[in-house]
């Protein structure tokens, strides 16, 4: 058993600056868990926390039920994939993977075996004389992914194991990864930037922002009902557009004409001088494409379309829009607070590829109001999650809370 | 076409610089072989007329050289170890921590390295004679040290300022304790800064002659380069210079078999490999 459980874990660096804040976090044994958010969030930083290469400043570290904070790196039984591999340049690729096994002077026979059924499962059986230098960057980060499983270790860490690898390749090892874990069952945790790494690859994900945990939960609940603005806006690519609005007599006034969702997740909420709506790009559609029976049900608009582009499987249209100067302001300061690109007043739509939009054109565009979400413009919170939803193909493990 | 010229060109060039280079060289190699009675001849020739061992013989049973060769290997050994193993802790010291002074500290060390050390000579002539160290190895190895230790210091901080040093956490976080993580990946990783940096030490102490003919009077501690300013060949009558030659020979070859020997070790980025990219 190694579930990892942090409780109020804290990180201020020796120059003073707290880059880890009060994180909680359950890892399941043998749970998948993404660690995700902008450069600089104190990803790397909770890593090293787990793994004993950073002392912790307040908070208790618990693995396997055993407070491990006074622990050394060599103690706690963890396998780690470094962000640059960190590969022993004078060994060669076997000596490489038995490395921990010669720490613990394994007998021969055993190094042996292990070390050429961890190649065996990676592919590197006829490069095990070789040397890292001769080898191309998936190579190396498959012997890295070698050295941390050959000895059976109680969990997995990775830092950004991908980042430097080329798009195919990264979509390569990123499904082997996923299989890999499956598996050997072990509990892993995996630090990413990359959107579709943490929507794929694991159990549940951990969005962090200044060092602060903002949601837990699976790639659904993300997408689907983030926690606040910053979790909307980080997951998703292109990022949720949000909008002002303005929710008066239970009608809700956005930028292109006034709605009334009837449902009780966004009536509950009452009337509120300014709000932030956040639509999905894919919440739009063109009208001409909406199946007779769904276009009564939502709000058609028309608007002019600045820019679109085709992409094969997408459309997506930029749609600049009208706001009042004092709402724009107050969602610049916004912006600048999220570290997030896309708060200008210019709507990112996806389409169907079938649509005969194009750019410089008039449209007539159609969403359904019941679909969108309120944000609380001072908080950023948001107003219409609901945090218990769960979907079908989630894959979060028995015992564990979502949060 | 215009590319194979281009290194048509170097070539050349290459080949006249070392012909430049090693002509020299030959000429020694070639005169230490030559009778020294009759080297002079009426018509010389670059090589021996007749090849003969005279002059090692010579050069061997002068006790002048043999107690300089003696001398040498002693004074720049012992030098070369204490520069070495000084340097490698400051060095370690320079590329891994942070302390207030370290700018100056390297700046200090490399503006002793830029010294004229014909400055020091004389100040260093009278100190060595009053503490009595004058004409001794230590009188030679503690100013030797000044000047390589600088020389050892930046070397061997630029080699350890590239050792990837997560390679030391990564061997933690395999068990490796801090002990096990520095001798078993550390060391090998900074094994060929630290044989670069000696060699480089060791070819300074070995050539060194300015101090080594100021502070040495007798066949105590005197150096080879100093030696030979001194040599005078088998009898008054005859002419040092194919013996003095042979004794450069001598000399050389140490410096020639080092390079030979480590050159792939020097040449090596052994670190290369270790990280991505
Ligand atoms: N040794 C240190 N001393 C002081 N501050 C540090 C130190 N290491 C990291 N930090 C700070 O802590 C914060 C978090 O760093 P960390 O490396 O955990 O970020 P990260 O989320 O891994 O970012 P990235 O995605 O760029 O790798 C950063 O703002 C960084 O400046
Ligand atoms: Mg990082």
């Amino acid at each position: 058993m190694a579930e990892i459980t942090m409780k109020n874990i804290v990180k201020r660096y020796g120059d003073g600056f707290q880059a880890v804040n009060d994180v909680s976090l359950d890892i399941a044994d043998g749970e998948f868990m993404i660690l995700v958010g902008p450069s600089g969030c104190g990803k790397s930083t909770l890593l090293r926390m787990i793994v004993g290469l950073e002392d912790i400043t307040s908070g208790d570290m618990m693995i396997g039920g055993v407070r491990v904070n006074k622990k050394a790196p060599r103690d706690r039984n963890l396998a780690m994939v470094f962000q640059n591999y960190a590969l022993y340049p004078h060994l060669t690729v076997f000596e490489n993977i038995a490395f921990p096994l010669r720490l613990r002077k394994a007998p021969e026979s055993e190094v042996r075996q292990r070390v050429n059924e961890a190649a065996e499962m990676l592919e590197l059986t006829e490069h095990l004389g070789r040397r890292p230098a001769n080898l191309s960057g998936g190579q190396r980060q498959r012997v890295a992914m070698g050295r941390a499983i050959v000895r059976k270790a109680d969990a997995f860490l990775f830092d950004e194991p991908l980042s430097n690898l080329d798009a195919k390749l990264r979509g390569q090892m990123r499904t082997e990864i996923a299989r890999m874990q499956r598996r050997l069952g072990t509990t892993t945790v995996y630090v990413t930037h990359d959107q579709t790494e943490a929507m794929t690859l694991g159990d549940r994900i951990a969005v962090l922002r200044k060092g602060v945990l903002q949601q837990v939960g699976s790639a659904h609940q993300l997408y689907e009902e983030p926690a606040n603005l910053f979790v909307a806006g980080f997951i998703g690519s292109p990022p949720m557009n949000f909008v002002p609005g303005r929710i008066a007599d239970g009608r809700i006034e956005t930028p292109f004409g006034t709605v009334a969702p009837t449902s009780e997740r966004i009536t509950r909420i009452g009337d509120r001088d300014l709000v932030i709506l956040g639509f999905r790009p894919e919440y739009f559609e063109d009208y001409s494409l909406v199946p007779a029976g769904a276009r009564t049900r939502g709000h058609t608009f028309t608007v002019d379309v600045d820019v679109t582009e085709w992409l094969g499987n997408e459309l997506y249209a930029y749609v600049p829009y009208e706001a009042p100067e004092e709402v724009t302001r107050q969602l610049g300061e916004l912006e600048r607070e999220l570290d997030s690109e896309q708060m200008r007043t210019q709507l990112v739509v996806a389409l169907d590829p079938a649509s005969r939009i194009r750019s410089g054109t008039k449209a007539e565009l159609w969403f359904d109001p019941e679909r969108m979400h309120v944000f609380d413009a001072a908080t950023g919170d948001n107003l219409t999650r609901d945090p218990d939803r769960t979907f079908d193909d989630d894959n979060v493990h028995a015992g564990v809370r979502t949060e | 076409m215009v590319g194979q010229r281009a290194s048509r060109w170097w070539t050349t060039g290459g080949l006249l610089i070392l012909v430049w280079a090693l002509f020299p060289l030959l000429w020694m190699v070639s005169l230490s072989f030559k009778d020294p009675n009759t080297f002079r001849s009426q018509t010389p020739t670059f090589f021996p007329s007749k090849w003969v061992w005279t002059n090692y013989q010579t050069v061997f049973s002068d006790a002048l050289f043999t107690s300089a060769l003696r001398n040498s290997i002693g004074i720049s050994l012992i030098a070369t170890l204490l520069s070495v193993v000084i340097a490698m802790f400051a060095a370690y010291a320079i590329a891994r921590m942070d302390y207030p002074g370290k700018k100056f500290l390297l700046s200090m060390a490399l503006a002793i390295a830029m010294f004229p050390q014909a400055a020091l000579v004389g100040p260093l002539f009278n100190m060595w004679r009053s503490l009595g160290i004058y004409d001794t190895w230590i009188g030679l190895i503690i100013p030797d040290l000044t000047f390589a230790l600088p020389l050892s210091i930046w070397t061997m901080s630029a080699f350890f300022r590239q050792i990837p040093w997560e390679m030391e956490q990564a061997a933690q976080v395999d068990g490796a304790t801090a002990w096990q993580a520095f001798r078993r990946v550390i060391v090998p990783l900074a094994a060929p800064g630290v044989f670069t940096t000696a060699i480089l030490t060791f070819f300074f102490c070995w050539n060194e002659f300015l101090l080594a003919i100021s502070l040495t009077s007798t066949n105590r501690a005197r150096t080879v380069p100093a030696a030979l300013s001194f040599f005078t060949g088998a009898s008054q009558f005859q002419s040092p210079i194919t013996a003095i030659m042979a004794a450069s020979v001598v000399v050389t070859i140490p410096v020639v078999l080092l390079v030979l020997a480590f050159q792939r070790r020097i040449m090596a980025g052994l670190t290369a490999g270790a990280v991505k990219g």
